[in-house]
């Protein structure tokens, strides 16, 4: 125990103290700040605007077309429009409407020389569309004022019931939260588990490792590394959560004024509902420690689980470039949990979320992204006991393979030696 | 000191030590001598419990040999390594510490051992910014720094230029006097020579040859004399096999093998008798040509 202490603290300590550690700390949130803060100032800019040349003999349906932030329309006829190259000339593009039938609108083209984007494939849609609204509307008697007094707009209030109590749950926090919580577990399981892997990579090609083994077993050096590097991660994690806390409260004062302007997106949209409700009540009614404390668990069981394997590729290998053909299939449940993410939100009580959340090997991401939205205790408790075997087995695999890993130089390392490596009493 | 009873090691179909038994006394220096590929290696990290032997047994101090006794070797492995980037008294402390030591006593051996070769003012540099010679004063401090009652070196001379290696000799020899028990593994045949009280051959995973070097010696000599004689000496050794090694016109010097085995003395009578003796020495063998000697024979048994 004393051996695998004084190793996880070399481990722990030259790992923080390094300049790049300190920068990184740093760097990262303002970076992360930064990019926010940039795409939502981007996302607020409006571009430049386009002048469409609307080609229609008759004026039939672009009376009804309507210049907006991005648009402007100007109207031709078929005779007036001249040549159309000059005409592309000085309009970003040409949108020719034919006689149409009512009944079966079509034959609507556009012709410009850049490749339209598909927003403004759409809003020019749109405006067909609500113009044929409008005459259609106009050919069955109706009018506009009455087809306004049919639209209602409701905003509906969700609840939980658990234990008796009835809460109110707040799917867009719910969705926010789990998705930058599952999505950082994925990042520092990968970082850090690489590092484990660097490392010791480091400690084989410097030859260090046979001076080491000397006095500690592999297993005691293998796993004070793992140790070590997992306590600069939560050192790491500790200093971005105040950092986080510091720089949130900072800039939701300083971009709030401006959110109103923002083009919303549907899931934005959603958030601003929410906002309808105090959005304070929902963060109190948030189950903050459950969420912490599962955080942590899960972020350390899956950074356990597979920087024990990160760590049995590193001493398998001479070099980091050799590490590639094994890595691959260690990372492709990270890179499923990710890919699963979005459904899982969407559905974070169905059976894809269900089983991917007690599976040991993706429940680190796909169990924080639930856990927002409530989860039943038995599924949390199943899934962190299937971890805690799962990273026990692990480190079992990964043992085995690096106290032999570790002292072979220069012979070449395929799947079948490392399983004959795994099984044998070497 | 150390028994080794019947030890046997295999690296899958690879037989690297077979039925191996060895005693190595208190004291002393041991060296351990045979081909590339002989199993000194494997031996060598069964010693000190890198890997583990398949079966036999290692009695050290009356006990058998197990991870509690870590902290009473010392190794220098063959291929050297430090951690790069770690400050030369951090990682001897690191080291020191890793066989068992407090802190304090950690330091304060570091620094007694950093003062004695001269790298004080290294102390809180790291250790990529040393010259090799340098960073292998330091690995030799790290092997040692523990005060290890078993050492055991792995060609500790490679890398120093002559002068350093003659300040690590000295500082073999002085440990060997503190009573350390040192196993010293090398091609060199000079150091060999120069600082082994026994050796032990290994060849194809099998010992095949052990003892004092003096009395191995005693035994492989060939019953030939060396002498140095005035003139050229034709016609004089009638009688006596001999061989012309240097002729430099006034003096020459031959290796003569009586027919018959003779006391040197009587020997050394019938000569002078007939030429004029400058010297006279009993020829043993290098342990250089005991080594090739017993692998031919082995390999060719």
């Amino acid at each position: 125990m004393g051996k695998i202490f004084l190793v996880t603290s070399r481990e722990y300590i030259t790992r923080v103290r390094k300049k790049t550690f300190i920068v990184m700390t740093i760097l990262t949130p303002l970076l992360m700040m930064g990019l926010l803060v940039g795409t939502i100032w981007f996302s607020t800019q409006k571009g430049e605007r386009k002048s469409i040349l609307v080609i229609e003999d008759g004026n039939r349906l672009s009376k009804f077309f309507s210049d907006n932030e991005e648009l402007d329309f100007e109207f031709s006829s078929q005779e007036g429009s001249g040549d159309e190259e000059l005409a592309l000339k000085s309009h970003y593009g040409l949108l020719k409407i034919p006689e149409f039938d009512l009944r079966d609108p079509k034959g609507f083209e556009f012709t410009s020389e850049q490749n339209p984007s598909l927003d403004l494939v759409k809003t020019m849609e749109r405006q067909i569309e609500g113009g044929i609204k409008e005459l259609r509307l106009k050919e069955s008697g109706l009018t506009r004022g009455f087809l306004d007094s049919l639209e209602a707009n409701v905003t509906l209030r969700t609840f939980n019931v658990s234990g008796g109590s009835e809460k109110e749950s707040h799917a867009g926090v719910s969705f926010g939260i789990g998705y930058v919580a599952a999505f950082l577990i994925y990042l520092f399981v990968f970082i850090y588990s690489a590092q484990v892997m660097r490392g010791i990579i480091e400690e084989k090609t410097s030859r260090v490792v046979e001076v080491i083994i000397s006095s500690v077993k592999p297993f005691e050096l293998m796993l004070g590394k793992v140790l070590g590097v997992a306590g600069v991660g939560l050192t790491q994690l500790m200093i971005w959560i105040v950092l986080g806390l510091l720089f949130s409260t900072l800039g939701v004062g300083f971009l709030s004024p401006d959110m109103d302007a923002v083009q919303m997106n549907p899931q934005q949209q959603q958030m601003a509902e929410m906002a309808d409700l105090p959005w304070i009540s929902a963060l109190l009614d948030f189950p903050v420690f459950t969420f912490l404390f599962s955080f942590l668990f899960f972020f350390l069981g899956g950074y356990l689980m597979y920087s024990a394997l990160f760590a049995a590729i590193g001493s398998a290998v001479d070099a980091e470039t050799d590490s590639q053909q094994f890595m691959l299939p260690i990372t492709i449940p990270l890179i499923m949990a990710i890919v699963a993410l979005a459904p899982v939100l969407n559905n974070p009580q169905g059976p894809l979320a269900f089983w991917l959340s007690i599976i040991p090997l993706t429940s680190p991401v796909i169990m924080v992204a639930r856990i927002p939205f409530g989860v039943e205790w038995w599924e949390l408790c199943l899934s962190m006991l299937l971890l805690i075997g799962g990273f026990l087995f692990t480190i079992w695999i990964g043992s085995r393979i690096y106290r032999i890993g570790i002292l072979m130089h220069g012979s070449k390392v395929n799947y079948r030696i490392l399983a004959r490596w795994l099984f044998k009493s070497y | 000191m150390i028994s080794i009873k019947n030890v046997s090691k295999s690296y899958g179909d690879t037989r690297a030590l077979k039925d191996f038994s060895l005693e190595i006394p208190e004291g002393g220096i041991m060296g351990l001598l045979g081909p590339n590929g002989a199993g000194k290696s494997t031996l060598i990290r069964i010693l000190t419990q890198i890997i583990e032997k398949d079966s036999g047994e290692i009695i050290y101090k009356g006990q058998t040999l197990d991870h509690s006794h870590i902290g009473r070797f010392g190794y220098l492995p063959e291929e050297r390594g430090l951690y790069k980037k770690m400050k030369v008294g951090e990682e001897l402390i690191y080291l020191a510490r890793l066989k068992g030591l407090s802190s304090g006593e950690a330091t304060e051996k570091a620094i007694n051992w950093v003062k004695k070769l001269d790298l004080k003012d290294w102390w809180n540099h790291k250790v990529i910014d040393l010259s090799k010679g340098m960073q292998q004063k330091i690995q030799f401090i790290a092997t040692v720094v523990h005060e290890p009652s078993v050492l055991i070196l792995d060609e500790p001379f490679s890398g120093f230029d002559p002068l350093n290696a003659g300040v690590v000799r000295d500082l073999i020899l002085e440990l060997k006097k503190s009573g350390v028990t040192i196993l010293l593994s090398t091609h060199r045949m000079e150091s060999v020579e120069e600082l082994c009280d026994r050796i032990v051959l290994i060849n194809k995973s099998k010992k095949v040859l052990e003892g004092d070097k003096q009395q191995l010696k005693d035994s492989y000599k060939e019953n030939k004399f060396r002498i140095r004689i005035k003139g050229n000496g034709i016609g004089v050794l009638e009688g006596i096999d001999h061989q012309l090694v240097e002729d430099s016109g006034l003096e020459s010097e031959y290796l003569i093998k009586p027919r018959t085995e003779q006391l040197a003395s009587s020997l050394l009578k019938s000569i002078s008798e007939k030429v004029d003796l400058v010297a006279f020495k009993e020829e043993l063998p290098s342990v250089d040509q005991i080594f090739k000697q017993v692998v031919n024979q082995s390999n060719h048994g």
